[in-house]
């Protein structure tokens, strides 16, 4: 129990400061490694709640690919980022106020929110008992039977963002010297080699 | 899963198995790709048709009820079909002139196609999301397709930006009712939500599934991105998005309130007067002073979707009759009305101003002629079908008590009319400065003759539409 505690405070805090650093730390690369210490530390928290499979997925598709692009977009594109941040801080009071609103609200609405007695009846694949199966286990067990029309419907849309990135952005340049391995292979010793006959001190 | 679920949805499965292979097919073909795929994408929406006509479905679901068929949905899905086969049958020109000689383009258009059947046989709040999703992400990239012109990308990327965002709501609501219902099936919600205790959260909920459905439907104070987006986009895309989802997006918006939401009618009639008062008024007023023809189309699509939701506000059976109804004459009255539109050249050249029409009746009677017929229907003059489409709408209005409602869709109307006469005037009582070119692609001659053939004889055939609208509204309507 002690051990468990002690590892929640360590991810949330190290989560926190993170995240603090994100927006705080004038270099962008950093913001984007510190993002990425921050998703490490929230797989954490998730793993100490029982919840694997978030947990993995939170590594594998935000450190993984986004953070990746991140960094790949932060380092390509040629953006000053300090004049972007010059004035940042004068939104401080304004962001706060917000923020503390929506937290008002967030706070009213839970506190009066209503679920319909049939809710807990209806539940379509209620989770299983942590004890008795791992929720990838159960998740699996679902997501290519019961949900397989969701599944591939999904991977139509992917298939589709696929095709439009392709469509929108590849272009045919000309002058590009591409690599064609027939006529790599096509090519006669004839068209390649030159032989000459170098006599003794002239050169060619 | 099981073989009869397969069964259920086999036109969509196989529009999916035809695009992927129409994809791979594309790739290899070295000579005139755009050409060949274009033609077989249409063989494949024409037999989807076919194959989607022939049943005619007791309302059946499938894949844990996820996906349903029934007639409401059929007889959407068919107007659907036609609405994307007819769009790409009229392309197939201006895609070669244009530079968008691309195969991509007809296999987008088929996938954005499935999207819609699967919008329109969404019985879950995730499938609807799946369909919409897959429907828009199609549409976005078709929009930003001549990559090449900054009107055509600002199109796409205001439509991604606007798009996403109607998302965001659309899942927003959805999680919220879900957190009230426990559940996202269709069936099980309309239970939970009939029942007296329906907590605000939901009823939020519902206000933001609402919101992400305008939308799409382009529906007032949701509109900002048509006029935009109809004139950036290239043309033959803006016939298509006027016509297919437009159809499918109201199909949803049908099915979702008078499905899982039935019991919170008297909530969202609310919604659906203001929306559609605000879209037929919007519509009516600002398409007054549009120079540009495609964007004078934006705003009459936003006024129309105005005069739908009339019928869907009153929320019976003979409402949504009105709606089928009006959809699909819809449908042809815009198809025809693009047709011309592409057939708007000046020596090769595609013109889209309302001023370059003038002295169309002496250069080209019939296509004046046929342009005329479709700018009357849409202004609702009798006996064109477009008086019956708007006739069948406000009728359920006034039986449903809402007498207001109707008496602003006919005086809006008559505001519209004045517009649409401006188009006539320009066509044949102005002097041609520049004639429009004669020759006509086939493609869009037969679009054109198809749409004007229904015009003019629904009133002496209404049968096929009536008949199969009072069937297909019965469907959401069980006694």
């Amino acid at each position: 129990m002690f051990v468990q505690a002690l590892a929640f405070y360590l991810f949330a805090a190290v989560a926190i400061a993170a995240g603090v650093m994100v927006i705080s730390s004038r270099n962008p690369v950093h913001s984007v490694l510190f993002l990425i210490l921050a998703f490490f530390n929230a797989a954490g928290l998730f793993i100490l709640m029982g919840a694997e499979f978030l947990a993995m997925i939170l590594v594998v598709v935000y450190v993984g690919a986004v953070a990746v692009l991140f960094l790949f977009v932060v380092m390509m594109l040629d953006i000053n980022f300090v004049e972007l941040r010059q004035g940042f801080l004068q939104y401080l009071p304004f962001g706060a106020l917000v923020a503390l609103a929506l937290l008002a609200e967030l706070a009213l609405v839970l506190g009066t929110w209503l679920v319909s007695p049939e809710a807990s009846a209806l539940s379509r694949a209620p989770t299983p008992p942590a004890d008795q199966i791992t929720n990838t286990h159960a998740l699996g067990a679902v997501i290519y039977t019961d949900y397989i029309y969701l599944f591939q419907a999904a991977g139509i849309i992917l298939l589709i963002s696929m095709i439009g990135a392709i469509v929108l952005t590849l272009r045919q340049r000309e002058g590009v010297r591409r690599q064609s391995v027939p006529r790599q292979i096509a090519r006669r010793r004839e068209e390649a080699v030159e032989l000459k006959k170098v006599p003794t001190r002239s050169g060619i | 899963m099981s073989s009869a679920d397969v069964m259920i949805a086999l036109p969509e499965i196989f529009m999916a198995v035809a695009g992927m292979a129409l994809l791979l097919l594309g790739t290899f073909l070295t000579r005139n790709p755009t050409r060949v795929i274009t033609w077989l994408t249409i063989l494949v929406l024409a037999f989807v048709f076919v194959t989607v006509a022939w049943e005619t479905p007791a309302r059946t679901t499938a894949f844990e009820g996820m996906f349903v068929a029934d007639q409401f949905g059929r007889f959407m899905k068919l107007l659907v079909l036609l609405g994307s086969g007819l769009a790409l049958a009229m392309s197939t020109g201006y895609v070669e002139r244009e530079q968008m000689s691309r195969f991509e383009f007809p296999v987008l258009i088929l996938f954005a196609t499935l999207g819609m059947m699967l919008m329109i046989s969404a019985n879950d709040l995730i499938s609807l999301y799946l369909g919409l999703e897959m429907q828009s992400l199609a549409l976005y990239v078709v929009a930003a397709f001549r990559r090449e012109t900054v009107r055509s990308t600002e199109a796409g990327l205001k439509y991604f930006v606007l798009g996403a965002l109607s998302s965001g709501m659309l899942l927003y609501g959805a999680s919220l009712v879900y957190g009230f219902a426990g559940t996202t099936r269709f069936e099980e919600l309309a239970t939970v939500l009939a029942g007296d205790a329906v907590s605000a959260g939901a009823v939020i909920g519902l206000v933001f599934i609402a919101a992400g459905i305008a939308f799409k439907i382009s529906a007032v104070p949701f509109h900002m991105w048509t006029p935009d987006v109809y004139e950036g986009a290239p043309t033959p895309v803006t016939a298509f998005f006027a016509a297919a989802p437009k159809i499918a997006a109201m199909a949803l918006c049908a099915r979702v309130l008078l499905g899982p939401f039935v019991g919170l009618t008297n909530e969202w009639q609310q919604i659906l007067i203001v929306v559609s008062v605000g879209s037929m008024l919007l519509g009516a007023f600002a398409a007054i002073n549009q120079t540009n023809i495609k964007r004078l189309m934006a705003y009459s699509s936003i006024g129309n979707v105005g005069y739908a939701l009339v019928g869907l506000a009153a929320g019976t059976e003979q409402g949504l009759r009105g709606v089928l109804i009006y959809m699909a004459i819809y449908l042809f009255m815009t198809l025809g009305t693009f047709a011309c539109i592409l057939a708007m050249k000046q020596k090769g050249r595609m013109v889209e101003q309302i001023a370059d029409l003038a002295g169309l009746s002496r250069t080209n009677p019939m296509l004046a002629l046929a342009l005329a017929l479709f700018m009357f229907s849409m202004a609702g003059i009798p006996p064109l079908a477009g008086f019956f489409a708007k006739y069948f709408v406000f009728l359920a209005a006034v039986e449903a008590e809402l007498y207001t409602l109707a008496v602003i869709g006919v005086l809006s109307s008559v505001v519209s009319a004045f517009y649409y006469w401006r188009i006539v005037r320009v066509m044949y009582f102005e002097d041609a400065v520049e004639g429009l070119d004669r020759p006509m692609e086939p493609g869009i001659a037969a679009v054109l003759a198809v749409s004007t053939a229904v015009i003019t004889l629904f009133i002496l055939l209404p049968g096929a539409i009536l008949g199969g609208a009072r069937i297909a509204a019965q469907s959401l309507f069980p006694a």
